[in-house]
């Protein structure tokens, strides 16, 4: 459930005012939630119990028809496998978010959600006017796939209670978050537990930040952001 | 039956009815092929590559291998494949992403997207309607740390695939017309599309 206003969330993260917070949930097991976030906002989300899987998608909430594109994603840094400093891909070459925060490190950008994230993104994304055909391609967190040699697929799971990670938004957005098992876990019957969504009021990467100049790809793509939202701002 | 050669760096498209065949030929070796497939009746049921990798458990397609939708059914099937491995990870080529991978001075140069976009009008097709597709031809390993690479094709000259179409299907194709990496051995080619019932 939404803790309404957010600056009421008893517990803020270290250093973060509760004035700032911007959002507050906690959302239950194969659930689903959605919220615009203003560009420069800091979002965590934490995997509380240890089995929560957030799938993810991501929409430039000034023009929603340039979205996360995960294949961008993974091959302009050259990395298959999401974590710290890897920047979540438009296919406008801009940056919608950049991961600041990750001490769970198994992440999953190339198997999708499935039916159940499916399910959950068409109706999150009708509260925005968005329709089945904006749904892209997603991410998910906390539940990491690996790719072996041979192309096949090796299954990481969780790396425990507790793990967060911390997005920030490098344009206003639209998020959408659902919590459901992996299309790839294992088991029978997996177990999904709540997925905490703490936000707040921050500024974008700035070119004085190491991350800004950290690869010349990703550089262009924070300049790339910085163009089209100064031209239109 | 259509049989068509399409042009370096050119698009091409065609609805390909069920149970008919299309035969893709790299007619001089080493070109990649990007390939978006829908449902001919309802676009909004799409080539899915997580769909597809997740059903098959594995991340390269090849014989085999069934394409499906994002709904999880069956668009194609891969039912002759002479060289082995393609890729359905890196999707395609735009004017932007050339800018953060070669530099804004290759802005100007033509790509996937623009191919997709032109042809998909011809359908009522638009931005929305491009997901991640597939790129015949080219071969993009993943290293045991996640490192992507975009490396030399396996594909020769005349090497083929052959897909059937397990629904009434409409493909989109680009014949990609990236010259700053080796997935078309730096040098754009044409190929050769043949539909057959």
């Amino acid at each position: 459930m939404p803790t309404v206003p957010a600056g009421s969330w008893p517990e803020p993260p270290e250093g973060v005012p509760a004035s700032e917070l911007t959002w507050a949930e906690v959302i239950a097991p194969r659930g689903a939630t959605s919220k615009v976030l203003a560009r420069g906002t800091s979002l965590r989300l934490r995997d509380v119990y240890g089995q929560a899987c957030a799938h993810l998608l991501l929409y430039n909430a000034a023009e929603p028809w340039e979205r996360l594109n995960v294949a961008d994603t993974v091959k302009i840094p050259w990395q298959a496998y999401l974590g710290l400093g890897h920047p979540l891909l438009s296919d406008q070459g801009r940056v919608l978010a950049t991961v600041i925060g990750d001490d769970s490190g198994r992440h999953d950008a190339l198997c999708g959600g499935g039916p159940a994230a499916r399910a959950r993104f068409v109706n999150a994304a009708a509260k925005h006017g968005l329709e089945p055909r904006d749904l892209p391609p997603s991410v998910s967190l906390f539940q990491g796939v690996r790719v072996q040699a041979d192309g096949s697929l090796a299954w990481l799971g969780s790396a425990g209670p507790g793990c967060a990670v911390t997005l920030r938004c490098e344009l206003p957005l639209v998020v959408l978050l659902a919590d459901v098992p992996h299309p790839v876990d294992p088991r029978p019957e997996p177990e999904v537990t709540a997925l905490e969504v703490l936000a707040w009021r921050g500024e974008s990467t700035k070119p004085d930040d190491p991350l800004w100049t950290s690869t010349p790809e990703l550089q262009r793509a924070f300049e790339n952001t910085a163009d089209y939202w100064e031209a239109r701002a | 039956m259509i049989e068509q050669v399409v042009g370096a760096c050119e698009p091409w498209s065609a609805v390909v009815p069920a149970a008919s065949t299309l035969r893709i030929v790299d007619l001089e070796g080493n070109q990649a092929v990007d390939f978006l497939v829908y449902n001919a009746h309802d676009t909004a049921e799409r080539y899915s590559a997580p769909d597809t990798i997740v059903a098959q458990g594995n991340v390269f397609l090849t014989a085999g291998s069934v394409l499906r939708s994002n709904l999880g059914n069956p668009l194609m099937t891969v039912v002759e494949d002479e060289v082995g491995r393609h890729d359905t990870i890196g999707g395609a080529c735009s004017k932007e992403s050339n800018t953060l991978r070669y530099g804004h001075h290759t802005k100007h140069q033509h790509a996937c997207v623009e191919n997709f976009l032109a042809e998909g009008a011809k359908w009522g097709l638009g931005k929305r309607d491009l997901v991640s597709n597939i790129n015949w031809y080219m071969n993009v390993p993943i290293e045991e740390d996640g490192t992507l690479g975009i490396v030399d094709g396996l594909s020769a000259p005349g090497l083929s695939l052959t897909l059937r179409s397990e629904v009434d299907t409409l493909v989109l194709v680009s014949n990609c017309p990236q010259i700053n990496n080796p997935c078309n051995g730096f040098n754009p080619t044409p190929i050769r599309m043949i539909v057959a019932p």
